[in-house]
């Protein structure tokens, strides 16, 4: 499977593509460097477990080590609630991508513009539209997707592979950040 | 004032010397000329063009910005052309990608408003031919305001259908003028652009209701009926012993002929007159014993089952490869719409006998007949002729050839990759070829029927059809039924329900409508349908979403339509029906303005959208939305106020209208009373909004349906189905939930602990409730 085409074959975005996360270290190293960073996640990681754990306990350790605020959308927040984690925030992901295009918002703390936002469990042509919004409409911010399948608009995205990959490489990035 | 057809002529002369004699004051009219009873004053804007009511349209857009969500990094319009528009860059004729987009979507409703017109045209040509231009417009008992669209947009009361002519004549003269706008080097502003595409949203409100109210009266469709009888829905439904006929489309007409042939010659009961999409709708509309077979995704796998035996398409949302696929089962196929030739030869002046033995000894796949009641004759006795002979082969593949060609997959993925809702098929395939086939079996329900699975196939398996055939017995249990639409919304039915509503008693009308793009099946439809029913909002379903609403039954064996009445009330499930019956949905929101407020609607476009904006606690939802007349839909709904909510394919229309929630600058409104402006809070907070699963969209359908007049009692209604349906759905009180209570009486009773907690926490202040209006015309305005 080629591993920088769009996931869905015809959504070809242009000339503007996103880097390749080809291992772990490349997002710990966006996830270090960002001053500001969040995490907007769908109901799509819900339906993911490989070898009876839940790739939503990924996300939540990730989100925990990385001190980054999660933003759930849709009925994701049960989820998180239930496994004893409380998001930053409820938000619907077309309603956040919005704002995150707003260079005057200073973000659900108050502080300041986010400089990187994390996607991951969108359905993948939502999350393909929205990435194509930031990517046009907010030019101080980086995207990041933790996928396991390539997102064009993305500023940086995984490579299309399988779920199996996917379990290593969350825990990659995991295991990267330290404890 | 009289209303003046386009080929009418009015002469008048005041004084004539002739060898004969001496004429004073002498009047001539040929043609069709009526005298407007019509006693209510005009308004500001009758017949508005495509800047009348750009201030409106920014009032609205200062609120609800673009959020721009680009298909494209590229323009690709003209030869200067491709344009890279990424990083800020111009194209070579300056536009902006901001400005690209919003272009982009007013080609889309131009296309839709185009469609409807065209449709309501062709239409109304027909019936004035068939009928006469004097046939008085008569959509049923109790509606005196039968064009509330027209009477609102044209100011102009249509009584006979030559009184519609000239409406149409105005939408097409618009459509042009916004077509025009899409031109490189026209309009630069994505802000006007946006407005155009509301202007085009309004005309195709009016498109649509001159090809309803024109059918409704000449072809006896249910007049304004909450009672309209149920028909048949399913593949299950159909008696496969008997000829069958599909007819596929939009325009009733060539149905209208076969039933009509089938009427004359005593025989409807021998033959099966099913059909697909909207026209499936409409002649149920005609005759109830026609059955439906299901939404545009029925296509293919319908007539692959080999059950037609003839196939009948007129115009919009037919799938291009019909004639081929009817091809592969040996079905005949008439075509009916110069809109749609699919290259057959022109019959229309053969005879009957001709043609029909041609189709009979299978010399020709297909025919162009563009005379209604010939393809309905010449439909109806292939049918009964070819069905003895075709014995109903089908070519979906029996379980034994499923388990041969299941084997053969590769395992490439690119189904999946094609795949519009990115179902898993390959795994599914897998398992099928391990001798499961539960997987298969259930993509079947989430199945949009698009067919791109089998045009990926590298072994060209056909994927779709193996789907179906996993899933056999599910198709053989698709036996429901549908109310069959009832047209508009009766005065009386707004008289009851007009206070209701604005008080907030009943919290709010929901709409389903528009195409069957679902992310998850028909499913969800039926399920959201029924859970504000059971919410007592009035429920309005049309076109392809009437028919999901209708797919499924609860636990006591009932569809949504069995189980609610279809009168417009608290409770209700009302099938307005087909497409262009999308405008009673409007008219219903327009009439509350006019006949329950009294506000004047004629040519008085602002004022009753201001209206309904503020105080009529109406949503759209377009679950499925897929084409171009759903994105001309929607925009007629926001010019008038009404919000829309898409499923998560609705992003692909290339933005959303979202309101700030967070920015109280926005929501500031002017107090009739005082004319002082007043904080109103943000409601209804988007304009437009894309969901990403059922959950999110029913709790914001919940949350929108809030108005800034609202009573605290109605209030406190749409507060308890908000709080209680993100309890639910979602988990937790909902984290907004302070930006709508406006005092202590706004609280739910039986929540007033939880929010009374909440407001505590969110440093709430109480805030008035004020008489809002966006339009400083109004302040102080009394009315008698």
């Amino acid at each position: 499977m080629p591993l920088n085409e769009s996931w869905q074959t015809a959504e070809v975005p242009g000339p503007k593509k996103a880097s390749l996360i080809i291992k772990p270290d490349i997002a710990d190293a966006m996830i270090r460097r960002a001053k500001h960073p969040i995490m907007i996640v769908g109901h799509g990681i819900i339906e993911y477990e490989v070898e009876g754990l839940k790739l939503i306990d990924y996300l939540i350790e990730l989100a925990k080590k990385s001190h980054i605020p999660v933003v759930v959308t849709a009925s994701t927040n049960r989820e998180f609630l239930n496994r004893g984690f409380s998001p930053a925030a409820l938000m619907p992901a077309v309603d956040i991508g919005n704002r995150l295009t707003d260079p005057t918002w200073k973000g659900f703390d108050g502080k300041d513009a986010y400089d990187l936002a994390i996607f991951v469990g969108l359905p993948y042509y939502m999350e393909w539209t929205i990435l194509s919004g930031l990517k046009h409409f907010a030019p101080n911010l980086k995207t990041m997707t933790l996928d396991c399948v390539y997102q064009p608009n993305a500023s940086w995205s995984f490579p299309n592979s399988t779920i199996k990959d996917w379990v290593v490489n969350l825990k990659g990035i995991v295991d990267g950040l330290g404890d | 004032m009289s209303l003046l057809s386009r080929k009418g002529v009015n002469l008048s002369i005041k004084e004539l010397d002739s060898d004969i004699a001496h004429f004073r004051d002498i009047s001539i009219s040929i043609g069709s000329i009526r005298h407007d009873t019509w006693q209510e004053p005009m308004g500001p804007t009758p017949f508005p063009t495509l800047s009348t009511l750009r201030a409106w349209d920014h009032t609205l857009l200062a609120r609800y910005k673009p959020f721009y969500l680009p298909f494209c990094d590229l323009c690709c319009l003209c030869t200067y052309g491709k344009c890279d528009l990424t990083n800020h860059k111009r194209g070579a004729c300056g536009i902006t990608m901001a400005a690209q987009q919003s272009r982009t979507v007013l080609i889309a409703a131009c296309i839709g408003a185009a469609t409807h017109i065209g449709h309501a045209r062709e239409l109304l040509t027909y019936l004035i031919e068939k009928f006469g231009r004097d046939l008085p417009v008569n959509v049923g008992v109790g509606v005196e305001v039968e064009a509330p669209v027209t009477r609102l947009v044209c100011g102009i009361r249509p009584q006979t259908l030559g009184d519609l002519e000239p409406v149409l004549d105005y939408c097409e003269n618009q459509v042009t003028q916004l077509l025009a706008v899409t031109h490189t080097g026209q309009e630069g502003s994505s802000l006007d652009f946006e407005s155009k595409v509301f202007h085009a949203g309004m005309i195709d409100q009016v498109g649509m209701e001159v090809a309803d109210i024109a059918q409704i009266s000449a072809l006896g469709f249910p007049k304004a009926d909450p009672e309209s009888p149920l028909a048949d829905l399913g593949l299950g439904t159909v008696d496969v012993k008997k000829p069958v006929i599909l007819v596929i489309g939009h325009n009733v007409t060539p149905s209208a002929g076969i039933i009509n042939y089938l009427r004359k010659e005593g025989i409807l009961s021998e033959v099966e007159v099913t059909g697909i999409c909207c026209t499936a709708l409409d002649i149920t509309r005609y005759s109830s014993r026609a059955k439906v077979i299901g939404p545009i995704s029925w296509q293919l796998r319908y007539i692959r089952s080999g059950v037609p035996d003839v196939i009948v398409i007129d115009e919009q949302c037919v799938r291009a490869d019909t004639l081929q696929e009817a091809a592969r089962v040996r079905t005949p196929l008439i075509a009916t719409s110069e809109k749609n030739c699919l290259g057959l030869p022109d019959r229309t002046h053969d005879s009957i006998d001709d043609i029909v033995s041609d189709f009979v000894d299978g010399s020709v796949p297909g025919a162009l007949i563009l005379d209604p009641e010939k393809a309905g004759e010449v439909a109806a006795r292939t049918a009964r002729l070819v069905a003895p002979k075709r014995k109903k082969q089908g070519v979906e593949p029996s379980k034994e050839e499923l388990a041969r060609l299941v084997k053969k997959c590769t395992q490439c993925m690119l189904c999946r990759r094609a795949c519009p809702n990115d179902l898993p098929i390959a795994q599914a395939i897998k398992a099928a070829a391990g001798g499961n086939n539960d997987l298969l079996d259930e993509l079947y329900d989430d199945c949009v029927g698009c067919g791109r699975c089998e045009s990926a196939c590298t072994q060209k398996l056909p994927v779709h059809s193996m789907i179906v055939a996993a899933a056999d017995q599910k198709t053989r249990n698709e036996s429901y039924c549908i109310r069959t639409g009832r047209g508009p919304i009766q005065d009386t039915e707004i008289r009851k329900v007009g206070g209701p509503i604005v008080l907030g008693e009943i919290p709010g009308i929901v709409a389903f409508v528009g195409c069957a793009n679902y992310p998850k099946g028909s499913r969800e439809v039926a399920e959201m349908c029924s859970e504000f029913a059971k919410r007592r909002y009035i429920v309005c379903t049309s076109g392809c979403s009437a028919m999901s609403a209708g797919m499924y039954r609860d636990e006591e064996g009932k569809t949504v339509y069995e189980r609610y009445s279809g009168v417009f009330e608290a409770g209700g499930v009302v099938n307005v029906g087909s497409c262009v019956s999308n405008a009673h949905i409007a008219g219903a929101a327009i009439k509350i303005a006019s006949i329950f407020a009294r506000r004047p609607l004629r040519g008085n476009y602002e004022e009753i959208a201001d209206y309904v904006y503020n105080r009529v606690g109406a949503v759209g939802v377009a679950w499925g939305a897929m084409s171009q007349k759903a994105a001309a839909i929607a925009a007629g709904f926001w010019r008038l106020g009404i919000p829309v909510v898409v499923g998560p394919h609705g992003t692909k229309y290339r933005r959303m209208l979202l309101g700030r929630s967070d920015k109280n600058e926005d929501w500031y409104v002017y107090d009739a009373r005082s004319g002082e402006k007043v904080y109103g809070g943000p409601v209804p907070e988007h304009l437009f909004f894309a969901a990403e699963t059922k959950e999110e969209a029913m709790v914001m359908v919940a949350k929108l349906t809030m108005r800034p007049n609202d009573t605290s009692k109605g209030r406190a209604n749409k507060l308890a189905n908000y709080i209680d349906l993100h309890k639910r759905l979602v988990g937790g009180i909902p984290p907004d939930v302070h930006l709508f209570v406006r005092n202590p009486a706004d609280i739910p009773l039986t929540m007033r602990d939880e929010v009374t907690t909440h407001l505590k926490q969110h440093d709430w202040k109480e805030q008035p409730i004020p008489d809002p209006t966006l339009l400083p015309r109004l302040i102080h305005k009394k009315r008698v």
